[in-house]
């Protein structure tokens, strides 16, 4: 009964307060959460013998989630006191480039 | 010294300007003097590579510069462990080696064709002033203090204690890697104080770098997480941290596997694991501070830190099945035995057969480190003071460091910045307070007296802080200057007398002072290099393989890159057992010439007679049927080699070979051995299976040759007795026991 309450104040309190743009970012972050799942699966279900490939796939999807929320919590006004020095725009540079070294190696890796 | 610059008396002159001014000159000539204590062996003797390592490291640039790097990334050595060779590429660490061709033909291409070997020689001087000025920017992370980055510059730049692994010839892994060190620290304190994608993203790639570099990387590896980890613990998580971790987790992770001697061990060994069980920790407080932020509610609160805490537990029990399982690799024997400081001893010989792999005694802290050693503590206590992120790490790094350092004589050198770092503080918060010249206003003395009427011994305000007489002040910051520069003379006479010493050439002093130098080893190795066909196979204990592969450029059956055990317990056998059975053992691995260091002429104590238990314990770790540690032993329990050793020590190839035709050196009955201090048997050792080819001038190199098999089929012993003419005065007509012969 208390889980319901919970989950009901999360819901409501996440359609309120977020922004458009946040929207979009958490809609990209669940994409990757699932396409990163997916692939954990199939390496179950059939097994991980191109080891590197099935590691590089992964790590793109873990890599590129936890950059994104990184972009999320910078660009969120409500962080703004823990990032003085970092603007939206300096956040979303600096994801681009993460991003570009991230899948640089990913595609090394993949061989 | 450099403290005193940034504050002068003239308030004209005292501008921003002038201080950057002054702080590049001073960085200028830290980098110079750090670059210049560093050239003692190349001025006395020659710029030639050192002691073991660095051979093969250099042999490594070498193949790089003259087929290019695809060639060298995946070179196969045909050279090194005879019948087995090395997948080089695939087993080694190449930053160093890349970085010097990368140097080698960035100066080609700006028109200054420097020879490799010098460029392989000076790269741990240069290193070493990058290393001052990643100090200095680590140390102005961690303070306001204007002047204690500039004291830690100075102290990192000549502090013995990394001097000893970066002398100018000194090529090894350490050179570069220390530098690496240094900044991935500075840019993981960068990233987590600004809470910035980029900086992580520049940490990991140096990270990266330093994963191709050096196998210390697993230090960095583990000390981040335990640095995000008591961060945690202590209620200083905060969004800067889960951006500043996760970017340098995700991407170092990924970037330390493209080497490929690294591979999938990031995933599949227990060093790791931290770093991957706070990545996982770390996400979930990230989503739990989420929702915290979402619903209020006592109770839920503290539901949640249950949640917490038994996901913390179940990830370790998760992490401890898998262990047991067998899908993540135990800690290895090289990392085990740093906590369990018996194992290797009992386990692993070859581990604690290297000396550097031995605890370290109290005075070489002082030796390395000099009175860094004791402002250290007081620099971690001032981090204590003012306790922020970043003095976490450094109050965790001086745990770490210290231990491992207390473990292992070669971890001086991890511990070496962060002693630097701390003793800086201290030293710059000592001098900030008694170089200031401004004395307490005495409106503040007027105020003090009546408060303490008031209030006694608890005073709610600060109390007027301050030096108030010049003489006291000048006496502290004058015994401040005399340790500095004291450390400065220690530094200078423990580097020029301790660390300079290249190991390929012996110097020793003439009774009027001028300098005698011998130099057998290079010409063996030269003999060798010369005499012998291109692909004979040199046998020697493993410390010698890389030098020979290097400067006589010949196959070796081991070296010491120790990777197959049982090869070097075969070697061992070989030298340790008797001639008959030696003799099969160097056929089957095609052995042409046998080295060994003897040091009984000269008194050059680290020979092999020296270094023979360790072959023979090796060799029983594997043959225990076979080889005896305890017959080399008299039954007193000495270990002798003169006439009272055993009859195992002295029919062992090591002996025979060490003490062939020696005694011929000496007067009848004078024969003497100066390492250990006896009289050898006039009656020397007799070789049947192999001969004296070479011996170097001082007998410190010999070279002997395996001899073929004999002509007409009888075994060495007898064929050697007939050469000598032992043969029997009547040939006896008793029929011997004769078996059938089969054909």
């Amino acid at each position: 009964a208390n889980w319901d309450k919970v989950l009901q104040n999360i819901y409501q309190y996440y359609m309120k307060e977020t922004p458009q743009r946040t929207k979009l970012i958490d809609v990209f972050l669940v994409f990757i959460a699932v396409v990163g799942a997916l692939q954990f699966l199939y390496c179950i279900l059939a097994g991980n013998y191109p080891f590197n490939a099935f590691l590089s796939g992964f790590g793109a999807t873990v890599g590129q989630f936890v950059l994104t929320i990184s972009l999320r919590i910078q660009t969120t006004a409500a962080n703004k006191s823990e990032f003085p020095e970092v603007s939206p725009e300096r956040a979303f540079a600096d994801y681009v480039v993460c991003s570009l070294i991230l899948h640089f190696f990913c595609v090394n890796f993949i061989n | 010294m450099a403290a005193k610059s940034p504050q002068g008396p003239a308030v004209g002159y005292n501008t921003e300007s002038t201080r950057t001014l002054l702080r590049v000159v001073i960085l200028c000539f830290i980098a110079a003097a750090a670059i210049s204590s560093r050239l003692f062996s190349v001025i006395r003797f020659e710029s030639i590579i050192h002691e073991f390592d660095p051979w093969f490291n250099f042999r490594a640039t070498k193949y790089l510069v003259a087929n290019g790097f695809y060639k060298f990334w995946d070179w196969f050595d045909d050279r090194t462990w005879h019948p087995l060779g090395r997948v080089t590429g695939g087993t080694l660490y190449p930053g160093l080696m890349v970085t010097s061709g990368a140097i080698y033909h960035a100066l080609r291409t700006l028109t200054v064709p420097v020879d490799i070997r010098n460029i392989c020689v000076l790269l741990a001087p240069a290193c070493s002033g990058l290393t001052a000025f990643a100090t200095y920017l680590l140390t102005n992370e961690m303070t306001t203090s204007p002047s204690a980055g500039l004291l830690a510059a100075v102290f990192m730049g000549i502090a013995p204690g990394y001097i000893s692994r970066s002398v100018a010839g000194s090529y090894d892994n350490e050179a570069i890697a220390i530098f690496l060190l240094v900044f991935t620290f500075y840019l993981w304190i960068k990233a987590l104080k600004l809470g910035s994608m980029l900086w992580g993203a520049l940490c990991a790639l140096f990270y990266g770098y330093m994963v191709a570099s050096w196998g210390g990387y697993a230090f960095i590896t583990c000390l981040l997480p335990v640095h995000a980890l008591v961060l945690i613990c202590m209620g200083r998580y905060s969004t800067r941290l889960y951006v500043s971790y996760t970017t340098w987790y995700a991407l170092g992770t990924l970037a330390s596997m493209q080497i490929p001697f690294v591979g999938f061990l990031p995933i599949k060994t227990s060093e790791h694991m931290p770093a991957l069980g706070i990545f996982g920790f770390i996400q979930l407080i990230g989503f739990i501070q989420y929702v915290r932020s979402a619903i209020s509610g006592r109770q839920f609160q503290t539901f949640l830190v249950t949640i917490l805490v038994a996901t913390f537990g179940l990830g370790l029990l998760g992490l401890v099945a898998l262990t047991s399982l067998g899908y993540i690799a135990p800690w290895s024997g090289r990392f085990y035995s740093l906590w369990d400081t018996g194992y290797a001893k009992i386990h692993i010989p070859i581990i604690a057969s290297v000396s550097e792999h031995q605890p370290t005694a109290w005075p070489s802290f002082f030796f390395d480190l000099n009175f860094l050693i004791w402002l250290f503590p007081a620099g971690v206590y001032l981090c204590f003071q003012d306790l922020k992120d970043e003095h976490v790490f450094v109050v965790v790094y001086a745990l770490f460091g210290s231990y491992f350092a207390g473990v292992m004589v070669r971890l001086m050198l991890t511990l070496t910045p962060v002693v630097c770092v701390a003793a800086a503080m201290a030293a710059s918060q000592i001098l900030d307070t008694y170089l200031s010249w401004k004395t307490p206003v005495p409106v503040e003395e007027g105020q003090e007296a009546p408060k303490k009427a008031k209030g006694g011994l608890r005073g709610s305000d600060k109390p007027t802080v301050g030096i108030y007489s010049n003489l006291t002040k000048v006496m502290v910051s004058g015994s401040m200057l005399v340790y500095l520069l004291m450390f400065v003379s220690h530094c200078t006479w423990v580097t020029s007398n301790a660390y300079s010493s290249p190991s390929v050439v012996l110097a020793s002093r003439m009774p009027d002072g001028s300098q005698h130098i011998i130099d057998d080893y290079r010409e063996a190795y030269q003999w060798l290099r010369q005499n012998t066909k291109e692909d004979a196979k040199i046998m020697s204990w493993w410390d010698y393989g890389y030098q020979i592969g290097g400067m006589a450029d010949r196959p070796t059956l081991v070296d010491n890159n120790t990777w197959n055990n049982t090869h070097i317990a075969t070697v061992g056998k070989a030298m340790s057992s008797r001639e008959e059975v030696s003799y099969p053992i160097m056929r089957q691995h095609e052995v042409d010439y046998i080295l060994v260091v003897f040091g009984g002429l000269l008194g050059y104590s680290g020979d092999d007679i020296n270094k023979f238990l360790w072959m023979v314990r090796i060799a029983e770790g594997i043959w225990p049927e076979e080889v005896k540690e305890r017959d080399f032993f008299t039954a007193q329990g000495e270990y002798r080699v003169d006439e009272g050793a055993t009859e195992t020590m002295k029919n062992s190839l090591m002996y025979k070979m060490s003490y062939y035709n020696y005694a011929s050196l000496f007067p009848a009955g004078q024969a003497a051995d100066r390492v250990r201090g006896v009289r050898i048997p006039d009656q020397g050792p007799v070789l049947n299976t192999i001969e004296e080819a070479f011996t170097s001038e001082n007998w410190i190199i010999r070279i002997y040759k395996v001899k073929d098999l004999d002509n007409i089929g009888r075994d060495h012993a007898n064929a050697a007795a007939f050469e000598r003419g032992q043969k029997k005065k009547k040939p006896t007509k008793k029929r011997g026991a004769r078996v059938l012969r089969v054909d």
